[in-house]
């Protein structure tokens, strides 16, 4: 013990006056996970708080387009803009000017066409109730509308644009719907549909209410810290490969080495002191970047993290991972042959293994061969319990299948670094 | 040579080979050295000094043969062999982040030593290498000589009984040599085998008592440094080593 002590005591000492691996592994996952939050809260409340802001230029004078435009105001979704008849042509710059993600034109004879079909409609149905529905003839031309446009800005996302279509297809479908009550009213009535029988005829859907399911039953939704701060908590955790693996390479092609390997002592108690010491620095690192969740983001401006219920499972969680992390380094220092290596080899697999576990691209967004490759990266089991954790409010049962995983990849690491150490002839 | 009396290292038909460098290579290598003495090793770059330093101390391990240490094989990891030799490398074989302190108490514990025995030997080794007023220095600020002292006193730290020094006093000054020197000199007063390599010959006549001079993997001459040059006819090493070796480059 007193041997494993020194040691641990001399890691503890070199790593103190590392100023640069420091900062490495705390300053810069500080600053990232910081900018990060930022960036993607912005984008969180344009998606979810903001209103996308629509041009609509409306050729038409008749009534059926101004009640599609109150329609597309009631959806909520939308902040509408309205412009000149005569700027259709240059809808494209008015959607520039009014930093709009949306134009829409409504053509001339929009309202026409509207009562064409309504109309249509109404015919149809008089003859059905008569029982001479295939009698009526109605030339298809006259019920076919002119199609609306729908200019989008390319950064929307693909499933937004979906939503957004369907949106305004529901106004529209408002629209020609009261107008084929009206007319089929007053055709078989010869007087104008009531306003409180239309009112309840189109008004009486069914309300959809929506609610988030958490683990626990609670129903927060989670916001940018809640994504941010474990992921690059995870990728912080990572990187201690620049200062460990740079450390163990030192030490293996410095003159220390040779004079380790003539001590009665075996270079294991060297690598397990320095696992002992980086597990503790990843720890430090997952308390400080949390820390910074919780009390530095409010101050900032930014949503505050919400630990988890279940700080035990949230402390093992944090233990797996970072044990997962100091070994990879120590494996990577361990196999490389210089501190060049170690460090272009180790930063560049770190961010690979960011990409394919799902820290920079979500994993469910993965298909294929890149859905199974999340498999083989620690950093996508870390992140799927963290997530289970708190995003969903999971408990250590919800996660024990990620810490398995987790754990069986640590052990196939360690298994390849003593390999590589008797391979290399270092133990 | 006739070696009396018990061994400090035995090495019998040792081959061992580099894969990429033949000249430093041993084929069958035999070489006897006798407790309690002041052994040098000579030869010249690349004649594979080093190396058998490294095969002796079991950095290396040998391809045939046997190497034995005050009786015991050395080669693989032999956790009890490696209590009885202290070794000083050609390279800077510390910390230099750390402070002597720091680094005394680190490789003192893994050599075995409790606290308080590596407590009292860091100051006493402290004291002898004029080492105290920097105690406490990161030895990355030190000068050549000052890091030649620490490098010493780090093999020493628990009073081994086989000493191997690979080029221990290179690139200092006369005043820290005449230090290293006495001071090993005193070691082996007190019984400790000193087994030394250097490219100073003149330094090796002062400390040596017998030598052996190596060139291409093999032993070209060996014995009491007097006998030695007597049998060869020359006054000193130094005649002795270009005669037998040669005047052409060695890389």
């Amino acid at each position: 013990m007193f041997k494993l002590w020194t040691s641990i005591k001399k890691d503890i000492r070199i790593l103190s006056r590392d100023k640069v691996g420091i900062s490495l592994m705390f300053v810069m996952p500080i600053i990232l996970v910081v900018v990060v939050t930022s960036i993607q809260n912005s984008t969180f409340q344009l998606v979810n708080k903001n209103k996308l802001p629509i041009v609509i230029c409306n050729t038409d004078t008749g009534k059926a387009a101004r009640q599609f435009i109150e329609s597309v105001n009631k959806i909520g979704m939308f902040a509408v803009t309205q412009t000149g008849k005569d700027k259709a042509a240059t809808i494209a710059t008015d959607m520039q000017n009014k930093d709009a993600m949306l134009g829409v034109v409504i053509p001339s004879n929009f309202s026409a066409d509207v009562q064409k079909r309504a109309k249509n409609a109404s015919d149809k149905a008089m003859a059905a109730f008569s029982g001479q529905a295939d009698s009526v003839k109605v030339p298809q031309s006259a019920v076919s509308l002119e199609a609306l446009t729908l200019y989008y800005n390319p950064v929307l996302q693909e499933s937004l644009r979906f939503s957004i279509q369907g949106a305004i297809q529901s106004a529209l479908q408002l629209v020609q719907t009261r107008q084929t009550l009206r007319t089929l009213y007053y055709d078989s009535n010869e007087k104008e549909l009531p306003k409180s029988l239309e009112n309840e005829m189109l008004n009486s859907n069914t309300k959809i209410t929506m609610l988030p399911v958490s683990k626990d039953g609670t129903r927060t939704t989670p916001n940018a810290s809640q994504h941010n701060v474990p992921a690059w908590t995870i990728f912080a955790m990572f990187f201690v490969i620049m200062s460990l693996g740079g450390s163990v390479v030192r030490e293996k092609v410095s003159g220390s080495f040779i004079r380790l390997k003539t001590l009665p002592t075996n270079y294991l108690v060297g690598l397990l002191s320095k696992q002992i010491t980086y597990l503790v620095v990843t720890l430090i690192q997952a308390a400080t970047i949390f820390s910074i969740g919780i009390w530095l983001f409010p101050v900032i401006g930014l949503p505050p993290l919400n630990l988890p219920s279940d700080l035990f499972a949230l402390f093992l969680v944090t233990l797996v991972c970072g044990w997962c992390a100091v070994s990879y380094s120590i494996c990577v220092g361990v196999l490389a042959n210089t501190q060049e290596q170690s460090n272009g080899f180790g930063a560049i697999s770190i961010v690979i293994l960011a990409c394919i576990g799902g820290l920079m691209v979500p994993s469910f967004a993965m298909q294929g061969l890149a859905k199974t490759l999340t498999n083989i990266s620690p950093m996508h089991w870390c992140l799927e319990a963290y997530y289970r954790l708190f995003l969903e409010n999971g408990t250590l049962k919800d996660i024990l299948n990620q810490i398995g995983s987790l754990l069986v990849i640590t052990i196939i690491i360690q298994i390849i670094t003593y390999l590589g150490l008797k391979r290399k002839n270092l133990i | 040579m006739e070696v009396t009396g018990p061994l400090a290292i035995n090495i019998e038909h040792m081959g061992f080979r580099y894969l990429d460098n033949e000249k430093a290579s041993f084929a069958d290598l035999n070489l006897q050295i006798s407790k309690g003495i002041r052994f040098g090793l000579f030869g010249p770059n690349g004649a594979g000094k080093t190396t058998l330093m490294n095969l002796m101390t079991g950095v290396l391990s040998t391809d045939k043969g046997s190497i034995q240490l005050l009786g015991q094989e050395t080669g693989k990891y032999n956790k009890e062999v490696n209590k009885l030799f202290g070794f000083v490398p050609q390279d800077f074989s510390f910390y230099q982040e750390l402070s002597p302190v720091e680094n005394l108490e680190f490789f003192g514990a893994w050599a075995g030593l409790t606290q308080k025995q590596i407590t009292n030997r860091t100051n006493e080794l402290l004291h002898i290498l004029g080492l105290e007023d920097v105690r406490n220095k990161p030895v990355e600020k030190f000068s050549g000589g000052m890091k030649r002292r620490v490098n010493l006193a780090i093999g020493v730290i628990h009073n081994p009984q086989v000493l191997f020094l690979d080029e221990p006093t290179v690139g200092v000054d006369v005043q820290t040599r005449t230090a290293i020197i006495s001071y090993l000199l005193e070691l082996n007063k007190n019984g400790t085998t000193l087994i030394y390599t250097s490219h100073q010959l003149n330094e090796a006549e002062d400390l040596c008592e017998q030598i052996a001079m190596i060139d291409e993997g093999k032993i070209i001459t060996q014995g009491h440094i007097d006998d030695v040059l007597k049998a060869h006819a020359h006054q000193s090493l130094e005649e002795l080593f270009i005669n037998l070796t040669g005047k052409a480059y060695r890389n």
